[in-house]
């Protein structure tokens, strides 16, 4: 099977295990792991994905010699009429970057979730359930996988797919808990769904493109599409449309991004690994992957980015008025989000790319990071005693929430470290790596779309502030309960991953330093064998300044307006007594989960509880089946039983019985008893023998 | 005697065909078996015109055994009936219905 | 019409009506004196056509001994008449009717089907069916039907006793 792949030297062929080994992972832990504990579980788990990680670099090593990459086909899948799509993994450089960084960065965040975890169910009083977990972590990868690997849209889809049950079943992994006890799984059910409006849109561009071009494959659709397409009408836009639908949906943008705020009700690996770095990062890989079909559609394009940049802007807004860490962390991915998703729109597919590997190497260490402090305040409020902790609030201690938290610098110095690199990365302070990146989409931004680039610029300055915010809050000033006075720091089996994603967040703008730098365009011509030619960002001194000096300012403003004391629980916000009522909507983030329930929500269960009650159990059930198909069904048997089988055919079988007594009553009476009546039989045989000899 | 064979065999079906009428419509059982004596009787006629016709004396010789045959039968045959008298009294052979169905 | 065809025809008769009387008497005695004139005619009738032998055994044997043995057991069941209940509407028409029918086909056979002339009566010699003729072959020819014959009429003559025997223990004499 997949021994057959063009000459690129035997290596491309081991790329189908960058998908089986963490099935096999998963498979191995399903059956074994519980049996054989959590050490166990945590190496087949985390050395699976490595092992991902050593095949994804035999493909890089191979793409060195043949740099247009290959497809390795596995199996005939679909093979009806003229539809027939295989399965072949496409190993490009796109997808090879891709499967870098997914395996990646899990096997980093693997390591951290044995720890984690390990911490986790004790805190929810299943132990058992570590197992789980980490099978739903592996089946996780090996769906990214399948997805950045397929070399059609089905195959992206399958995978698509399998990210979001995935995301599901990580986000309700502590199904039980929550709030009023059902609060994590109204958090998964509300991230599937959402998901699923956005898969709808991909659904229906996958049918257009299918209409249209007559295949599913990547590589046959985008040479029909460039030779007809332009004379196909608006088909190309509304294919590029709903395939922004799609991304809508699963990158968390306007106004589809609902879910990913709630999903943080998973635990924290989870979070930094799907919601930061990898699943939310499936939409700009389609849109980077599709991008042949947005260069024939600029209408679309344009609307990407628009989208994009609204998004960053709006979820920037967000973020600044929440109160749990992770929270602010999510409306931050969905603000990066939309910087990615406006490079792509813009035709920057380099640099969205760009920011997408430096976005997931700070992201996830800020997350991580995140989850070390929460370990860290959770250990605090057990060593206090929960008598004090109980004794002192009405409702129970929420260690997420930043103001609990204060002093933590002192406390917890590792975290602090690592938690001041990510942010300042994320806020483009160079030379870390989300300079890097945000500068070279700010600078194709300008070049191409002024009122995007100001969308995107504002959004910067935002970034910047919520996330100095963010750091006064958690790590300065005085620890603002004893939780945060007793927090410990964590093991190494935490730490050490934080300092890996650390030294990445830092170093990863080498990847694609700007001209006159020694190494630049690294990722550029790395990228352009796979998007064809590609224009190199320029580094544009006037954005990089503005963008840098912006990103003081705004850590000057949080100092300025935290530095002097953060709030504890219970206490306004300083930004509050400036921004007043705009404070509040950014506090409940404009009320848009509100909206979307009156607007939706409502009136859709309403609808189904009509459907279900009236129209199906009072008509349908009630009405139809038993009133008409159940009586007359009976009716009809009763008839057939008595009317028909009783009479015309056990009357038949009757009737029958009868003439044969009555022939024989009346052959009987041949049986005289009379001899001499035999003996006149005998001669009328007799006579009648004669006549027919003689006479015959 | 010079009377053709036809005259001869016709007196022998004729004594034969009352004998069948006779046992058919007889019903006393003694009388029916003396029919059936005399259908033998005209079987035997017709055996000896013939053994004439073809000058070969067998047709006598078959006479003679038919004879001695007839006897046992007679025989035996009253003995049943003197049987069956003792149990029914009464020669009415319509009476021996038993096989009735 | 020779003198042949007259004694033919008297004999003829009395065997006919003799036959009949007997098929119509009521009384069985008189049934069986007419059978037996019958076969007295009948015997007359063989002596005529070169049978002696057989003409005196029908006598002997038939008219004398079964005949009487029909007597005998006539008279040992008292069985002279029978009850005139009329069973049997259709048999009697039915059998005479057949009967003829019969008669008419064996007449067919007779004169019809089958050609023959009058025997000569020079042809035949004295001796034919004389004793000592029929002797001969009976005690050559046939001699193995002979023997069998005096077989059967041993078992015959077995038979009749025990289908008369009486059951054991319901006659206090044997």
């Amino acid at each position: 099977m997949f021994l057959e792949t063009e000459a690129g030297g035997g290596l491309f062929a081991l790329a189908p295990w960058v998908i089986f080994l963490p099935v096999l992972g998963l498979l191995v832990n399903l059956a074994f792991g519980r049996r054989l504990g959590e050490r166990f579980t945590g190496i087949v788990a985390s050395s699976a994905i490595g092992l991902a990680f050593g095949v994804a670099l035999t493909q890089f090593f191979a793409l060195q010699g043949h740099p247009e990459g290959a497809t390795v086909p596995l199996v005939d899948w679909i093979t009806i009429g003229s539809l027939s799509v295989g399965w072949s993994l496409k190993v490009d450089t796109l997808s090879t970057t891709m499967m870098l960084m997914v395996s990646g960065v899990s096997t980093l965040i693997h390591i951290y979730a044995v720890g984690y975890m390990h911490e986790d169910v004790r805190h929810n009083d299943d132990p058992g359930r570590f197992t789980r977990f980490f099978v739903y972590f592996n089946l996780f990868v090996a769906s990214m996988m399948v997805l950045v690997t397929g070399d059609s849209f089905l195959t992206l889809f399958v995978g698509w797919e399998g990210v979001g049950l995935c995301s599901y079943l990580l986000i309700g992994f502590w199904y039980e808990k929550g709030k009023d006890g059902i609060g994590n799984a109204l958090a998964g059910k509300k991230a599937f769904i959402t998901n699923r409006v956005g898969d709808f849109g991909f659904l229906i561009a996958m049918f257009l493109t299918f209409g249209a071009f007559g295949s599913l494959q990547f590589d046959e659709v985008f040479a029909r599409a460039e030779e007809i397409g332009p004379a196909m009408g608006g088909v190309v836009t509304a294919i590029t449309l709903f395939l922004l639908v799609g991304a809508t949906g699963k990158s968390a943008q306007l106004p589809l991004y609902v879910w990913l705020p709630d999903a943080m009700a998973g635990p924290t690996p989870v979070s930094a690994l799907i919601h930061a770095a990898t699943m939310v990062t499936a939409g700009i890989y389609m849109i980077a992957r599709t991008h042949v079909l947005f260069a024939l559609a600029p209408a679309s394009a344009n609307l990407v980015a628009w989208v994009g940049g609204l998004t960053a802007l709006f979820a920037a807004t967000i973020a600044v008025g929440q109160y749990d860490i992770k929270k602010v962390l999510a409306y931050s991915t969905i603000s990066q989000l939309g910087f990615m998703v406006a490079a792509v729109g813009l035709g920057a597919y380099v640099a969205g790319m760009f920011h997408l590997l430096t976005h997931a190497f700070f992201k996830a260490l800020l997350f991580l990071s995140a989850g070390s402090v929460i370990l860290g305040i959770e250990g605090g409020h057990h060593r206090q005693g929960h008598h004090a902790a109980h004794a002192a609030h009405g409702e129970p201690f929420d260690p997420q929430d930043m103001r609990n938290m204060g002093g933590l610098r002192e406390r917890m110095p590792t975290t602090f470290l690592v938690y001041l690199v990510g942010a300042l990365a994320l806020a483009g302070i160079p030379p870390l790596a989300g300079f890097f990146s945000k500068d070279e989409i700010l600078a194709d931004a300008s070049r191409v779309n002024p009122a995007i680039y100001a969308l995107l610029t504002a959004a910067a300055f935002l970034t910047a502030f919520y996330m100095g915010r963010q750091l006064l809050m958690v790590f300065f000033g005085p620890a603002r309960t004893e939780a945060a006075a007793k927090a410990p720091e964590n093991p190494p089996i935490i730490t050490f991953p934080l300092i890996a994603l650390a030294v990445l967040a830092a170093l990863g703008g080498l990847l694609n330093l700007p001209a006159g730098l020694p190494a630049a365009h690294g990722l550029t011509l790395w990228l352009e064998h796979t998007l064809g030619e590609v224009h190199p960002g320029e580094f544009v001194t006037l954005v990089a300044l503005v963008s840098t000096g912006l990103a003081l300012v705004g850590l000057a403003a949080a100092w300025l307006t935290y530095g002097r004391g953060s709030p504890a629980l219970g206490q306004p916000d300083p930004l509050k007594r400036v921004l007043g009522p705009i404070f509040v909507a950014l506090e409940n983030k404009y009320w848009v989960d509100e909206l979307y329930g009156i607007l939706v929500v409502r009136p859709y269960t309403a609808l189904s509880r009509f459907l279900a009650e009236v129209v199906e159990w009072r008509w349908w059930h009630d009405g139809f089946h038993d009133a008409v198909l159940a009586r007359g069904f009976r009716g009809v048997t009763r008839w057939l039983a008595w009317g028909f089988d009783l009479p015309v055919i056990d009357g038949a079988a009757n009737r029958l019985a009868t003439w044969t007594q009555q022939a024989a009553g009346l052959l009987r009476r041949v049986q005289t008893g009379y001899v001499r009546n035999y003996a006149l039989s005998v001669l009328i045989g007799l006579v009648l023998f004669l006549s027919y000899i003689l006479f015959a | 005697m010079n009377v053709p064979n036809d005259y001869l065999l016709a007196l022998s079906a004729v004594l034969f065909a009352l004998g069948i009428v006779g046992v058919l419509v007889r019903r006393n059982a003694i009388v029916v078996f003396m029919s059936i004596e005399l259908m033998l009787n005209a079987a035997n006629l017709a055996l000896i015109s013939f053994a004439r016709e073809s000058q070969d004396l067998i047709g006598q010789v078959f006479v003679f055994f038919i004879i001695a045959v007839a006897a046992a039968e007679v025989a035996v045959g009253l003995a049943l009936i003197v049987a069956i008298f003792k149990t029914k009294h009464s020669i009415d052979i319509d009476q021996v219905s038993g096989l009735r169905g | 019409m020779t003198t042949d065809t007259w004694i033919f025809l008297g004999l003829a008769v009395i065997a006919i009506a003799s036959a009949v009387s007997m098929l119509l008497s009521r009384n069985a005695i008189y049934s069986a004196l007419f059978l037996v004139l019958n076969f007295v005619a009948v015997a007359v009738l063989y002596l005529l056509l070169h049978a002696a032998f057989i003409a005196l055994v029908q006598v002997t044997v038939y008219a004398g001994a079964i005949m009487v043995l029909f007597l005998f057991v006539i008279m040992l069941l008292g069985a002279e008449r029978v009850g005139a209940e009329r069973t049997l509407k259709w048999q009697q028409p039915a059998a005479v009717i057949l009967g003829v029918f019969l008669l008419v086909e064996m007449v067919y056979v007779f004169f019809v089907g089958v050609e023959s002339e009058p025997a000569p009566a020079a042809i035949l010699g004295r001796m034919f069916g004389s004793p000592p003729a029929v002797g001969m072959l009976l005690f050559s020819d046939y001699l193995l039907p002979f023997e069998v014959t005096s077989v059967l009429l041993l078992a015959a003559m077995v038979g009749a006793i025990v289908l008369t025997r009486e059951e054991r223990g319901e006659k206090a004499a044997p």
